[in-house]
Parts: C-alpha cells; structure tokens; sequence
C-alpha cells in the first residue's frame, strides 16, 4: 500500500485512511465526468445554430422517473461512502490495547514532551517501530493541534481538557508534526518530530537516554553543546538567530547589547540577564514581545542553561 | 404584456446624494449595497494578494508573520461578513424581489433603509477596529481570541451590528413574498430565485441571533471577565465552536442558494427551455436550508468530540449533498435539447455548475470522517470552500451582475471584453485553487505564514494563477465602469426573458410598474408553446 497516492503512508492504518480516499476520488471523479460531460456536451450538441429556431424547442418540465432515480442514487452513494469513513475512522480512534503513552502539552509555540518514566524532551517524539502508541494531548494556552500526516490523524490540544490519538508506527523514520489549529504569531513555526525507532535503538536510546547519540561528546566545548541545545529545546520555533524578528529577540548580537524593556526601561543583555530570562522569561519583558514564553528551569539542566547562555555569547 | 414607456433614466432619475441616502425605493438601496460590498469585494481581493504574494516564499520575506496572520483574518472577515453575506441577498435580492413578485417595494422599505444604514454602522465600526487590527481568523476560535490583544470585542459589535441588518432584509424579504405577490403569482410560478432567496431569508432569521448572542458573551468576556469561553476563567472553548457554527455553517447557504437561484434564472431563458424540475429545484433549496441547521458539527471533527457525535453529524452532513445533487442534474437536464447561446450571463453560470462540481465533490472527502481527520485544517479545506464560494457564490454573483446589468443601469455591457474577463477569471481561479487540492493532500496546513520547502512549487503556481484571477475580475470591473458611463442604452428586455422584471423598461421606474400585473403563467414558459407564452 506504499505511496498509494504518491505520498507515502507510514501505518497500516494509513493505508486504509488512503483507501477510503481512493474510493472517493474514484466515484467523485465518476461523476465530475459524468455531470460535466453530459454539461459539455449538451453546449456543444444543443448550441444555437438557427437564430429564430427559439420557439422550437421541446416544452420539457421533467421527468418524474429519471427525478426519482437521481435523488435515489445519491443518496446511496452517500451512505456507502459515510459508511466507510465511519467505520475506518472508528477503528482509528479505539486504541487495540498494549500502547505506550506519550504526553504531550501544546503551548505557544512549542510541543513539551513527558514520558512516563519521566524523560522530558521537545518537538521530538521518540518512540519504537511497531509497537502502539498514545499520545495525551493538552494545552496550556490556547487550542492546537497535533497533526502527523503520513499517518493521516491529528487531534486538537484543547486548555482545559485532555484529549487523545494513538497510532501504529511500522516503519523506522522521521515523521513531521504540525500544529493545525491556528494559535498566533507563531503558529507555522510550531512544528515538531516524530522519531519512530527500530526497537534495539530505542531501548538503548531510552536507557542511557542523550548519550546515545551523542559520540564524541565528552570533548563537546560549552557553546556547542549550547548550540546543539538551542537547536533541540525549541528556541529557534520563536528567536530567530538573525533576519526578521519572529517572536522574541533575535539571538545575534543580542549578548552585551542594550535591551529596551517594556515600561520604559532598559537593561544590558549579560550573562546573568541570559540566565534570568531562561529561568523566569516573565520577570524582565522585551519592549515588543508578547509575554508567552515559557520557564525552561524545569525542562533544561543547569548545564544545558549555562552551555545556552555560552552559545549566545559566540554569536 | 407590452414594455411600458419610461423617461429614459426610470428610478435613477433623481439626482444627488439626499436622493439615495434617504431613499426607501428598494432597487436604490439594493444598488447601494451592491456598491458597498463588491468595494469590499476588491479590497478582501487586495489582502488575498498579498498572502499570495508573501507565500511566494518558505520563509518570511515580505511581511511579518503577525502581519501575515492580520491579512488572512481580514480577507476571510471582509470575504464573509462584509461581501458574500450581503451581496446577492442584499444587493441584487432587494433589487429583484419585488420586480420578481411584481409588487411596488418590499414590504417594509423605512427598515430595509435602516438595514443599510444598520449594516454601514457595521462596516465603519469594523475599520475602527484596524486601529489594533484582528490577528485571530474569520473564525475567532477562543482561547486565543479571549487572550490575543487586538480589538476583538470592536470588531465583533461591527459585525453584531453586521447581523442585525442582515436579520432585518430576511425578515422584511419573508414578509414581501408571502404578502405582496401580484395576481395569479402563486408559489409554484415564483421564480426560482425568490425560492432561494425565501430559504436564505428564513436562515438569516434564525441563525443570525445566534452568532449576535455569542459575540456578545465573547464582548462580556473580554471586557467583563465572565468566563464563558476560556478555561483560564471556567469556560470552555469548543462551546464557542458549536455556537460559531451554529451560525456559520447554516450561513454557507445563506451565500449560495442565492447564487443557485442565479442560475436557475439564467440557464432557461439562454437555452429557450423551461427550466427542468422546477419543483424539485425549489423544494430542495427549502431542503438544503432545514438540514443546513443540523450539520455544524462537521467542522469540529476533531475538536475531541465522542466518536459517536461525529459519526452523527457525518451522516447528516452527507445528505446535503442529495437536494445539492439534485440541483445540477436539474440544470444540466435543461440544456437538453435546447437553443443555446454563451453570453457572459450564460458561460458564468456554466462556469458555476463547473467549478461548483468540483467544489460539491471535493465535499465527501471532508464529510467522511476518516478523511477529515486527514484532511482539516489543511488547504485541501480553503480549496474546497473556494470552490464552493468563490467558484460558486461568486461566479453565480458575476452571473447575475452581467445578467442583470442592462435592467439595473439601463446600459449594454460590452459582450467581448466580459469574455475575455471571464476567460482569465476561469483560467486564473482554476490555476490559483487546484494546486490547494494537491497541496493539501500533501499535508500544508492552513493559516501558515511560512512553510516547508517541499510546498514551495506548489505556492508559487497558486500565486501565479491569483496574478491571472486579479487581472480577469480588473477587466470585468473595467467593463462595467465603461457600460456604465458609455454602454449602448438597453432595451426592457435584451434577453427576452420571461420574467416579470423584463416587463418594465430598462432601468425601471420608481414603484416598478404603472399597473401591478396579473399573472397568468410561471417565468418558464420556453420553447414549443401548449398555451399562451406570458
């Protein structure tokens, strides 16, 4: 069921939400050519080519049969065809049992990962290969939504409720998310990974947690572990590093310059000012910039933190 | 029946702006309206070319994102609120009901001038809220617009104020055709447009309120801190989506049973044939209206509610399409054995049957449940509802604009430049919107200032095809101003046309007819003749 529509589908599942679409497409594609066919062809047969035959044309009112027949039809090609979306999006939404559980909480304009066993990560979902998978959705802020198009599913993340989406990953690879319930500036830059792993990679992944991927680490200097940070925790989906302001400061220059700050005040950008606004981004406002970003003091370490404030330094 | 002599200048006759503002002649202010919102029409247009313009581009390059996100909300605002929603109902409905019906006015003409001045209200306090312009989307979905700082609560008391006027025209529009038909126009010898405009009317009546309460509790709850809709304050954000489509769903009929109306008009009278099942056609559009009501909740497939829910609101939602269905087959079954001719009346409302199709059958994609959660939210959805709107609605808006042209001005269009409009306008949409198709099976989701380079090419075609789509809808624009200031004078009835409207000389007199006309036969009655043709 590989590219079945030249966009490849990454789950069993998929492939049947991929079905489904195949049979609309064949019957809407059915009856375009039918209707407009017949349209075309009625202009063309029936143009007029006499300018006074006008009186000649057959006083047709209807036609109660050919009426009946054409409400008839509809209707049951509208019945097969919600009944196989129902029955195929049933299936999608009832988990078979056995999944693990991911949590994922939306924010503007980030995706905060929790694993049971109380790894934290950011945009990036690790999970195995053929093995179920939930993901608890939450928000914190506004609505979003949590879209995985190559497995043909998304969910909004909704403040105040939690809700759900499970799915099959079969094939290793990397899978991209999207938010796609418009939540702000910087809804199209809220996008995150899927990483789905062949199972021995991920236990060993999950085990050992960074170290696994991270060869050569232990000669790592401070601002490319920072770099590597800033690059995974989510900060470039609002700074950008230069080129037009996205939501907050841009990162260039900005270690040692003079930061206006809302209420009229200013404060030079050093290392302690870097680490505040990591920790407690609320306490000192960029004149600007909306209030929204979050407090990493949790989710990154007090390494990770000083290895960030390094990097900006560099640039 | 005979065309009746005018001075010439009929209802346009007086001069100056005390006589339009203050007019209560329905034909005026329904030329007032139309005036107002094909303006807004060409500035929702001006906004869509510059998304366009900055989705050249992956990255930002020409606007920030914010002000990105500012340009779609007010095209989508403009498109919906300020020119789709009144322009055939107000604008061409209150020119032609009564000429339709064959009665002096509407029923009530001091509210039907209160409703422009209701609905200028409205759009005046809709730019005051550009002072913080709205970055929320036409759909205003809470929390964010709970939260965000731009002038939600102005913009939604303009549009408030937006529907109040629309809630009057249907009420005064419900009231004119069941009591001032002429003599002998029964219900089954209305005009099919009056049909659809009856359905819309009776859906802007009752649907309206509903999005004026919830606008009001949003208003409360921004300004008074009740919390209604965000959960920050106890409230729940999807019981603002069930209330905003409530309205809004059952409000995509209110734009296109006018527009079908439209065709219904137009297809007999180019093809000299009485138009196919005319009760089938005017029942289904009462039909369309009723289960329009009890649909709204497939815009919220995944908004969380229980698979049960949805699997009901997916089964109703299928069965819009069987009156719709319904419908074209009608049309298309009236070109049989005709005398067709293609002025630009006739190939806009082919062009609608067209691109409606593809509109119409994109919709079971959506409708079907395991599809749409594919597909929300992605610009598979802004393809389909351009299709349906703008190759619908609009194209059936352009359809009776030319159609209606030479009656409303009293001057001939120039029929080869409306072609070559017409030509880029079919070329451009089909360039701009298809590629949304592909692009959204391909996973783009919509509302994206930036996006993914594999999107890139897709864009840029789209942009080009909205270059194409601009240039054909200036030519027509050009046209009209041009048939307006030098167009050949027209006579009652260039279309010859069986209606009662064409009865009257070209532009008609104020209070429509010398003598109110008895009605002996429906609107139909082409071709072979049993009996006497009216």
């Amino acid at each position: 069921m590989d590219n079945i529509l030249a966009f490849g589908a990454a789950s069993a599942q998929a492939a049947r939400v991929d079905a489904v679409f195949l049979m609309i497409l064949v019957i809407g594609v059915f009856f375009f050519f039918l209707t407009q066919g017949l349209l075309i062809y009625f202009a063309v047969k029936y143009r007029r080519r006499v300018p006074d035959r006008d009186n000649e044309t057959p006083r047709i009112t209807g036609n109660p049969v050919l009426e009946f027949i054409w409400i008839l039809i509809p209707s049951i090609v509208v019945v097969i065809i919600f009944y196989y979306g129902w029955r195929v999006y049933s299936d999608l939404r009832v988990p078979h049992g056995g999944e693990s559980e991911v949590y994922v909480n939306a924010r503007q304009w980030m995706y905060e990962i929790k694993y049971p066993d109380g790894r934290t990560a950011i945009n990036e979902i690790r999970v195995p290969a053929g093995k179920p998978v939930k993901f608890i959705l939450s928000a914190s802020d506004v609505i979003h939504g949590f879209y995985l198009p190559d497995f043909r599913v998304k969910m909004d993340a909704i403040p105040g409720r939690t809700t759900t989406l499970w799915v099959q990953p079969d094939r290793p690879g990397e899978y991209q998310i999207y938010c796609t319930v418009y939540c702000g500036t910087g809804h199209s830059n809220m996008l995150a990974r899927l990483i789905v792993m062949p199972p021995n990679a991920y236990a060993a992944w999950a085990a050992h947690g960074e170290e696994e991927a991270g060869e050569g680490r232990e000669h790592e200097s401070l601002a490319a572990r920072g770099e590597r940070v800033v690059k995974t925790a989510g900060c470039l989906n609002c700074h950008a590093i230069e080129g037009k302001v996205k939501i907050g400061p841009n990162f260039r220059g900005l270690y040692g310059s003079n930061v206006p700050l809302e209420g009229g005040k200013s404060v030079t950008a050093d290392e302690d000012y870097l680490r505040e606004s990591i920790e407690d981004p609320g306490a000192k406002i960029v004149k600007g910039s909306p209030n929204v970003m979050p407090t990493f003091k949790s989710s990154l370490s007090k390494g990770d933190i000083d290895a960030v404030v390094a990097y900006l330094k560099t640039l | 029946m005979a065309e009746e002599s005018g001075n010439g200048r009929g209802y346009l006759a007086e001069r100056g702006w005390r006589s339009w503002a203050y007019t209560m002649d329905h034909k005026r202010i329904g030329v007032m309206y139309l005036y107002t919102t094909i303006a807004f029409f060409l500035i929702g247009g001006v906004f869509a070319l510059l998304l366009r313009l900055e989705l050249l581009s992956p990255q930002a390059r020409y606007f920030s994102d914010h002000a990105y996100n500012v340009f779609f909300t007010l095209h989508g605002a403009m498109m919906i609120f300020l020119f789709i929603i009144p322009a055939i109902p107000s604008g061409l409905g209150n020119f032609l009901i009564p000429l339709h019906i064959g009665a002096r006015d509407v029923a009530f003409p001091r509210i039907n001038l209160a409703s422009y001045w209701v609905f200028v209200a409205g759009f005046l306090v809709v730019i005051a809220s550009l002072v913080s312009p709205m970055d929320t989307g036409w759909t205003f979905y809470t929390p964010y617009s709970a939260k965000t700082g731009a002038a939600v609560a102005t913009l939604s008391f303009g549009i408030f104020l937006i529907g109040m006027s629309s809630i009057l025209t249907g009420l005064n529009f419900i009231v004119t055709i069941h009591k001032l038909r002429a003599p002998g126009m029964t219900w089954h010898r209305l005009p099919l447009f009056i049909w659809g405009m009856y359905a819309t009317s009776i859906i802007q009546v009752v649907a309206t309120p509903v999005v004026g309460v919830t606008f009001l509790l949003l208003a409360m709850e921004r300004l008074l801190g009740v919390g209604f809709f965000d959960p920050a304050k106890g409230g729940d954000p999807v019981l603002f989506q069930h209330f905003f489509w409530f309205y809004s769903h059952p409000v995509v009929y209110v734009m296109i049973l006018p527009a079908m109306g439209i065709i219904s008009e137009v297809i007999p009278v180019f093809s000299r044939k009485p138009i196919f099942g005319y009760k089938a056609i005017a029942y289904s559009s009462l039909a369309i209206a009723f289960l329009g009501f009890l649909v709204w909740g497939h815009h919220m497939f995944t908004s969380g509610m229980s698979p049960a829910a949805n699997a009901f609101f997916s089964f109703l939602t299928f069965f819009v399409a069987v009156p719709t269905a319904v419908k074209v087959f009608n049309w298309i079954a009236t070109l049989y054995k005709g005398s067709i001719t293609f002025e630009s009346p006739m190939l806009y409302a082919l062009t609608f049957i067209f691109l409606f199709a593809v509109g119409g059958l994109t919709g079971p994609f959506l409708g079907a449940l395991a599809t749409n959660v594919q597909l929300h939210d992605t610009y598979f959805v802004v393809a389909h509802f351009h299709y349906t709107m703008m190759g619908g609605t609009v194209m059936g808006f352009f359809a009776g604009l030319h159609y209606w042209f030479p009656k409303m001005t009293g001057k001939m269009l120039n029929e080869k430049v409306a072609r070559i409009a017409w030509a880029l306008i079919f070329v451009g949409f089909n360039v701009t919107f298809f590629t949304m198709f592909i692009v959204g099976v391909r996973g783009m989701p919509r509302r994206y200032a930036e996006y993914l380079p594999k999107f890139h090419v897709e864009n840029v075609i789209s942009t080009i095809g909205s270059v194409i789509l601009a240039v054909g809808i200036a030519v027509m624009v050009l046209n009209f101003i041009r048939g307006l200031r030098k167009g050949p004078p027209a006579p009652g009835n260039p279309w010859r046309a069986l209606s009662l409207e064409w009865q009257t000389p070209s532009p008609p007199d104020t209070g429509n007819f010398h003598e109110i006309p008895v009605v002996t036969d429906w609107p139909y009655s082409f071709g072979k003749a049993k009996g006497p043709a009216a």
